[in-house]
């Protein structure tokens, strides 16, 4: 980083920063044209991302896209993230030359709390105010060329989504100004600005920290002088001794730091905001607290949550339904012009009853995916998401977290991988760990087509009271019980193996929004095509590797396709585990889709698929759907029936709390640094999805429903 | 009685009030919370209780925050009024 007073050469990197779902992705994405996510909630990004921007004049720089933060003093993983980039100090992230932060018109105050620290600092920035559209609305203007003025630093109001303002924008950073070295406009008591500015300058000349880092530090230290034990190795004796006995005369004073340094920048940010902002007198109560009025009554609360929950799940089956039917045709027209274009034989058998029936089993199940990020996306872009977490805090703090891990628990109903990427908004390890360790218990997208597959075959389709469908309410209780058992686990865990102080809970709800019907779209297309992919390579993999497993070796041409497949290295394969997969209830041909399963769940899907296109007779596979053909199957020893209602209540179990996701794996080792929580997590889940199983098995024989 | 000291956790829905110090926080609760504008002298409004009670959701600045009963019991207030 420059020093202060020099102008910066050439600008390469630039950092997006401002507070949480203050538009910064917004910005982002129009600035550099990639998607990343954005939704109304604050903590939506918490990795770095990177684009290109094109500034004018040809010149191309580097922004990178940061988590939100309030301040540049950080307490969850994310925030430590943005503030060690923003500050030059990240080890994988080059020094950045300017900041440009995001600061919501809306709520300025707040927003430019963290303005003045990046000053403080001397970090060169440029201030880009968001939701100009939502202040107008309101009725409230920002002056910004003023406010540009008092801040001595570029203004430039922007409606991201729109394309306004970002030309001025793509201006301002190009002609950034360097820091001017000036004395800060806000002051602090006078003695604890000198020691400030001593301890600030003995760190840059003594120990060779950047201007910013310099700042940063000196502040931290003043702040909470408990960190200079943590760093006594970092600084000689005489420093330390010297810090210490300055703070002490400082605590003499009477002068509280903490508050001194927080006070003193507000003090000005209030003068600047009544010399700028310019806001009606009265506000009318507004739509949000109308909304929230009803959204977290005491009843209608929870109703509305599980109302949305019920409508979710049910409209993914009764409106799925009809493109899911589409697809389903599709592929098998496909299936019959290979079928009739080639010569029977294995080539053709790989093709139609291997790559094929695997992969479109699950292909079949996109819209019902498509449908299910819909309605999260809704839910995410509206606002409804932190009043989940209010509504469900109390209920999070009896098993020991808070309702911040609520919202990365919901977000794994997509995916876990997410979901668990979401604890990093998470200030205590603690916590997050056992955020993290549960997450996979909530049903993923990936969970669907497997219950789908199972609900639909098993379950009657009648309708209860003439509106809410058995298989919709089956569906929402494999979402529900997934749920219990994670709060469950979590509050086993914080228990016993994470014990620790109860959290403290201090979130933002911001104020709802009309959700943007592009935002949720693009998130609803690019999930899609996730699951495509999968379903084009993993899936394609792992079906046709089945199919040769369940073709060869082969017998003899007098031997039916039922013992072809009960003989092959599938076959044997699925009765070498049958022992331990029999108590709960399970044969060899479920367990045969038990192990093609084992890194990525849906594959249960296309293992059926697949082994009933094996074993069925040629000729009559376009006959037989396979929900008939699994409905239908018997043991040809015992003439037993493979699947019961049981059986699929039991394999529905299982999925709901079995680990089965590579990914999930290695996204867990790579946010605990290790194998040492994975491996738990397996272990346990494991533990948890065949014991429990086991015992709902057992349960159902008891009751009689076992035929 | 319009004006009476009060801890945030004391008021009902609808009140508005002043804060006159954190004297029951501390740490890094107590630093979050300055930062984000919950500092002497701030004019604060209790919006409503969570359906079980717990959390709050308070107002100020014009941004709604929410945080726990046990972290709103210590921040003290001066009560202004009902709206
Ligand atoms: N009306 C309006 N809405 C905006 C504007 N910028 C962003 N939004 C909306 O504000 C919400 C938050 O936007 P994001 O871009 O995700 O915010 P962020 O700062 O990246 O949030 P985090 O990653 O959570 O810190 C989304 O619902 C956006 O659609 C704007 O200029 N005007
Ligand atoms: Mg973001």
């Amino acid at each position: 980083m420059k020093p202060a007073g020099k102008t910066p050469e050439k600008v390469r990197h630039a950092a997006l920063v401002g507070n949480p779902n203050s538009g910064k992705t917004t910005l982002f994405n129009a600035l550099t044209g990639l998607r990343h996510k954005v939704a109304n909630y604050p903590g939506v990004t918490v990795e770095k991302k990177e684009g290109r921007l094109d500034l004018p004049g040809g010149q191309e720089i580097t922004l990178f896209d940061l988590p939100g933060t309030y301040s540049m003093h950080p307490q969850s993983p994310d925030e430590f993230l943005a503030t060690e980039i923003m500050l030059g100090m990240s080890a994988h992230t080059p020094p950045p030359d300017l900041v440009v932060c995001a600061v919501d018109a809306t709520n300025l105050e707040r927003n430019l709390y963290l303005v003045t620290q990046l000053i403080d600092c001397h970090i060169p920035v440029v201030v880009a105010l968001t939701m100009v559209d939502l202040a107008r609305q309101q009725g409230t203007t920002v002056d910004a060329r003023t406010l540009s003025r008092l801040l001595g630093c570029a203004v430039i109001p922007v409606v991201a989504h729109r394309g306004e303002g970002l030309d001025a924008l793509r201006e301002a950073v190009l002609n950034v100004a360097p820091p001017n070295g000036h004395a800060l406009p806000w002051k602090l008591p006078e003695e604890l600005q000198k020691e400030w500015d001593r301890v600030r300058d003995q760190l840059r000349d003594t120990y060779h920290l950047s201007v910013p880092a310099a700042s940063h530090e000196a502040t931290a230290l003043l702040i909470s002088p408990e960190l200079i034990a943590q760093r006594v190795d970092r600084y000689d004796p005489a420093f330390v001794e010297q810090l210490r006995k300055n703070v002490q005369k400082l605590d003499f004073l009477g002068i509280d730091r903490q508050t001194a340094f927080v006070e003193s920048r507000y003090a000005w940010i209030r003068d600047a905001v009544a010399r700028t902002v310019h806001s009606p007198d009265r506000v009318r109560p507004s739509l949000t607290d109308r909304i929230d009025r009803i959204v977290t009554h005491r009843v209608w609360g929870f109703i509305i949550f599980l109302a949305i929950m019920a409508l979710m799940f049910q409209s993914i089956f009764s409106w799925a339904i009809v493109p899911m039917e589409w697809i389903a045709g599709g592929f098998e027209a496909l299936g019959q012009t290979i079928g009739g274009a080639l010569p029977p034989g294995d080539l053709r058998d790989l093709l139609v009853d291997g790559a094929l029936a695997g992969v479109a089993a699950v292909v079949t199940f996109l819209p019902q995916i498509m449908f299910l990020f819909f309605f999260l996306g809704l839910l995410e872009d509206s606002g409804y998401m932190a009043r989940a977490a209010f509504i469900m805090d109390k209920l999070m703090s009896k098993v020991g977290l808070h309702g911040k891990s609520f919202i990365p628990l919901l977000g794994s109903f997509a995916c876990a991988i997410p979901g668990i990427m979401a604890t990093r908004t998470i200030e205590n390890p603690k916590d997050r760990l056992a955020t993290i360790l549960v997450a996979p218990l909530m049903s993923c997208s990936a969970r669907l087509p497997v219950y789908s597959l199972l609900i639909a075959a098993f379950i009657p389709s009648t309708m209860l009271f003439g509106i809410v469908s058995i298989q919709g309410l089956t569906l929402l209780s494999m979402y529900l019980f997934g749920m219990v058992m994670a709060l469950l686990m979590a509050w086993l865990f914080k228990k016993t193996l994470l014990r620790g102080a109860p959290p403290l809970f201090i979130m933002e709800l911001p104020a709802y929004k009309v959700p943007s019907l592009k935002t949720v779209l693009l998130q609803v297309w690019e999930r899609a095509l996730a699951f495509l992919k999968t379903a084009g390579t993993i899936i394609l993999g792992v079906s046709i590797l089945l199919w040769a497993l369940a073709s060869y070796p082969k017998l003899g041409d007098g031997a039916s396709n039922a013992d072809q497949l009960e003989h092959s290295y599938a076959g044997k394969a699925g009765q070498s585990i049958e022992p331990l997969i029999r108590p709960l209830g399970f044969d060899w041909k479920i367990g045969i889709g038990l192990i093609s399963s084992l890194l990525q769940r849906e594959a249960f899907v296309s293992a059926m698929a697949t082994i009933y296109n094996v074993q069925s007779e040629d000729g009559t596979e376009s006959e037989l759907t396979l929900q008939e053909a699994m409905k239908l199957d018997r043991d040809p020893a015992t003439g037993e029936l493979t699947f019961t209602l049981l059986t699929a209540i039991c394999l529905m179990v299982y999925y709901v709390l079995a680990m089965q996701c590579l990914s999930t794996v290695a996204i867990v080792r790579r946010e605990t640094n290790g194998w040492k929580w994975p491996a738990f997590q397996i272990a346990y889940m494991t533990a948890l999805a065949y014991g429990v199983t086991f015992l709902v098995y057992r349960g159902g024989l008891l009751l009689g429903w076992g035929t | 009685m319009p004006h009476a000291t009060l801890l945030l956790n004391a008021l009902s829905p609808g009140d508005t009030a002043t804060i006159t110090g954190l004297h029951g926080v501390h740490g890094l609760a107590r630093q979050r919370l300055l930062e984000m504008g919950l500092m002497q002298g701030v004019r604060i409004r209790f919006v409503r209780r969570a359906p079980l009670g717990d959390p709050i959701e308070v107002r100020l600045m014009g941004y709604s925050l929410m945080l726990r009963d046990n972290v709103a019991g210590g921040i003290s207030v001066l009560r202004e009024g009902t709206k």
